[in-house]
């Protein structure tokens, strides 16, 4: 089962690598992975995606709980969180397929980011079955390049008892979003 | 006053109360050793010939003594030469400091001479690492590696120096307290769980205990044997467990696993529980997973999480210090209805002995010396009161079955690496730490070669290591599974040329036995014995000789080959 892992690093030189390090040595596979500072800029989040029995998943957590440079490790899987993933999508659009891309990009709220004689590019976020419904949309058209950033997730707070989330962290009400 | 990052770094070793290091100098550390050379009445340095024996002879010095083994090398070659010595603490769960230099921080990433990423080739292999960029730091990086070394389950802590900041200076204090907020071992298990395992062990019919270096790790053998003693509870060992409880208790069933007694493999075949205390669950232990104590209910107590579950499922796993928890549960036993556990357990422990005494551990002798008779005289003449090392292959396999352990802390041993080689310097390593005690270091004629110019550091500082080659002119072991597994095709595993060990000894100014026939084995050991010096026994063995009882590879702990 696909598993989505929010990992709370120091964010100092080697980590990731002690990270990914861990996966290829124990045979533990990475489906995609995203790092980047958090508020508190010596810290680091990695939302980390990855494939496994109950048995491995448990045995990845504990492996990266047991990283010195590991603050927190939190399986967002089967909780509830909000999940999301941007991808660059550089499609070859001539004339009569112009209005076409158009029209798909805007029934995806995406944007163009970027617009040239011959081809746009878009910008598109949303979880990963939409992106994937837009490439589908997309590829006949001619897509040219696809850049995507894996997903990045964050934990939803409960509605009803705020505090009473397990595997969940606080977050002030205010940068919630959805 | 301001200090140089040398100074700093001695005076940090000296205040985690370091009085030994063993390596070899470069470039590198250039700045390291001057200073060292000012502090000779404080910290005793002992000069290896190859930085691979530095590592495991501090490796010796920790497990023998408890205390964090410290070594020292140069940047590049020298701190490529660790490697083997730090996968070999790490796989064994020992607490070491391994200081390697480096270039200049300006220098690193450039191909610099002797540069190597070291923190980089050694980061699956230690428990945690660090590269000094600031002299500053250093105090803060060096109490920490210490604290990480010895705490939870221990490991190597690899410290990369480099050069300038060593050459560099700053204001000195050493700090009080170190606080790592991602890494909080749990030493004290949880009441419950403990609880639980206390209640399931009281009503067992056939308890077993299968201990393991974390055992000893914690220091906790008295626990284990009050456990045991008290409850009537039968116990086996790992390879590193050896020693946690005494060999010589009708409760002991020898060794488990591969090379493990007939008792041993059957009981935890047919236990109703067992209780695995700082062990992990090897494969040379389990053998075939899926038949591995197929009937038991487990108990696991172990340190580290990640341990537990990993190849067996156990149905109550406690995570803590074996000590701590071993206490507790001794506590909540005596809450127990009172019962007469010998009475209770005396079928079960029948049960044992019959096993015990249909297959004991044997071999035939012969006209020519056997290794196992040479490793009985051994333990016949010290009385047991000695730290062994091993190298490994048979004689590690010989060891464990045939030298009678009753102290933790007297088998040192390349467990989970098996690194071929790791014997001797740990015996110098243990020599050091225990200049009093008699170290003898059981060897093979392969193993030895392969770190055997120690012998020159155990001559110049004068200790008294004793080694005694159990001489086939073969690399046993793999030549037996060659006999056993490939229809006897003995590729590359016979030596056609080997030293003549005591010339070999006697050149480098040791000592030089050789025994060749059964009856000269004892007065040999006898006389190294005697020897204030460092001898080196060369006992001409029986090349036909196998370590059995043997379950091969993947097979069930029931299909062991016997003699």
């Amino acid at each position: 089962m696909r598993h989505t892992i929010s990992v709370l690093v120091a964010n100092e030189p080697g980590v990731l690598s002690r990270v990914s390090g861990l996966f290829s040595g124990r045979g533990f596979n990475i489906e995609s992975l995203n790092v980047a500072e958090t508020l508190d800029p010596s810290v680091s989040r990695m939302t980390l995606i990855t494939r496994g029995n109950d048995q491995i998943i448990e045995q990845i957590i504990k492996q990266l709980n047991k990283l010195v440079s590991v603050l927190k490790v939190v399986d967002l899987t089967g909780s509830d969180y909000v999940g999301r993933e941007m991808a660059l999508i550089k499609v070859a659009a001539e004339a009569s397929s112009r209005a076409e891309v158009l029209r798909i990009v805007d029934i995806f709220r995406g944007r163009v980011v970027d617009v040239s004689p011959k081809s746009y590019t878009m910008e598109i976020t949303g979880d990963e079955e939409k992106i994937q419904a837009v490439i589908d949309l997309l590829a006949p058209i001619g897509i040219v390049e696809i850049v995507r950033t894996g997903k990045v997730a964050i934990g939803r707070v409960k509605k009803e008892s705020p505090n009473s989330g397990g595997a969940r962290e606080k977050v002030p009400p205010e940068s919630l979003e959805e | 006053m301001k200090k140089t990052g040398a100074e700093i770094l001695i005076e940090s070793l000296r205040h985690e109360g370091v009085d030994t290091l063993f390596g070899f100098p470069g470039g590198a550390v250039l700045k390291i050793y001057d200073t060292l050379m000012n502090y000779s009445e404080e910290v005793r340095h002992i000069l290896v010939r190859h930085e691979q024996g530095a590592v495991h002879a501090a490796d010796g010095y920790a497990r023998s003594s408890g205390k964090v083994g410290v070594c020292l090398v140069t940047s590049g070659p020298g701190a490529t030469n660790t490697v083997t010595g730090i996968a070999t603490a790490y796989m064994d769960s020992i607490p070491l400091v391994i200081l390697t230099g480096q270039v200049p921080t300006m220098l690193i990433g450039n191909d610099a001479f002797q540069e190597a990423d070291i923190v980089g080739i050694t980061r699956p292999c230690t428990k945690h690492s660090y590269l000094v960029k600031d002299v500053k730091d250093l105090p803060m990086t060096i109490k920490q590696a210490f604290y990480l070394a010895r705490t939870g389950r221990p490991g190597p802590i690899l410290v990369d120096l480099p050069k300038d900041v060593m050459a560099d200076s700053s204001e000195f204090s050493y700090p009080s307290k170190v606080k790592l907020a991602s890494y909080n071992p749990t030493y004290v298990g949880h009441a419950g769980q403990i609880k639980r395992a206390a209640k399931l062990m009281a009503k067992a019919e056939r308890p077993l205990i299968y201990a393991g270096g974390g055992v000893i790790s914690s220091n906790a053998s008295k626990e284990l044997t009050a456990l045991a003693q008290k409850f009537s509870l039968p116990v086996t060992t790992t390879l590193m467990g050896l020693g946690c409880f005494p060999g010589t208790n009708p409760l002991f069933l020898g060794m488990l696993g591969m090379h493990g007694t007939f008792q041993a493999n059957m009981a935890v075949t047919h236990c109703d529980t067992l209780i695995a205390i700082g062990a992990r669950f090897d494969d040379r232990v389990t053998g075939k997973v899926e038949s591995f104590s197929p009937q038991s209910k487990k108990i696991h107590i172990d340190i580290d999480p990640t341990s537990i579950s990993k190849n067996v499922l156990v149905d109550i796993p406690i995570v803590g210090d074996a000590k701590n928890v071993l206490k507790n549960i001794l506590k909540v036993f005596e809450e127990e209805p009172a019962q007469d556990w010998t009475k209770m357990r005396a079928p079960w422990l029948r049960r044992i002995d019959e096993w015990k005494t249909a297959y004991p551990l044997t071999y035939k002798p012969g006209p020519c010396i056997k290794p196992q008779f040479v490793i009985e005289k051994i333990y016949e003449v010290t009385g047991g009161d000695v730290i062994i090392t091993t190298e490994v292959g048979q004689n590690q396999m010989w060891t464990a079955q045939f030298f009678t352990f009753t102290k933790p802390r007297t088998l040192l041993t390349s467990g989970g690496l098996g690194t071929m080689g790791y014997g001797f310097p740990a015996a110098i390593g243990a020599q050091v730490a225990f200049p009093e005690k008699t170290v003898i270091d059981i060897a093979g004629d392969g193993s030895f070669q392969m770190n055997i110019q120690e012998l020159a550091t155990a001559v110049q500082y004068n200790l008294p290591v004793k080694v005694a080659v159990l001489n086939n002119h073969c690399l046993g072991m793999v030549r037996q599974w060659q006999e056993l597994f490939c229809d006897k095709r003995y590729s590359q595993t016979i030596f056609e040329v080997v030293p003549d060990f005591v010339k070999l000894a006697e050149a480098y100014g040791a000592v030089g036995l050789r025994a060749t026939k059964p009856e000269e084995v004892e007065p040999v050991i006898r006389e190294a014995l005697s020897l204030t010096r460092p001898v080196v026994m060369d006992f001409a063995v029986d090349r036909n000789e196998g370590v059995y009882p043997m379950v091969p590879a993947g097979a069930a702990l029931t299909e062991m080959l016997l003699v």
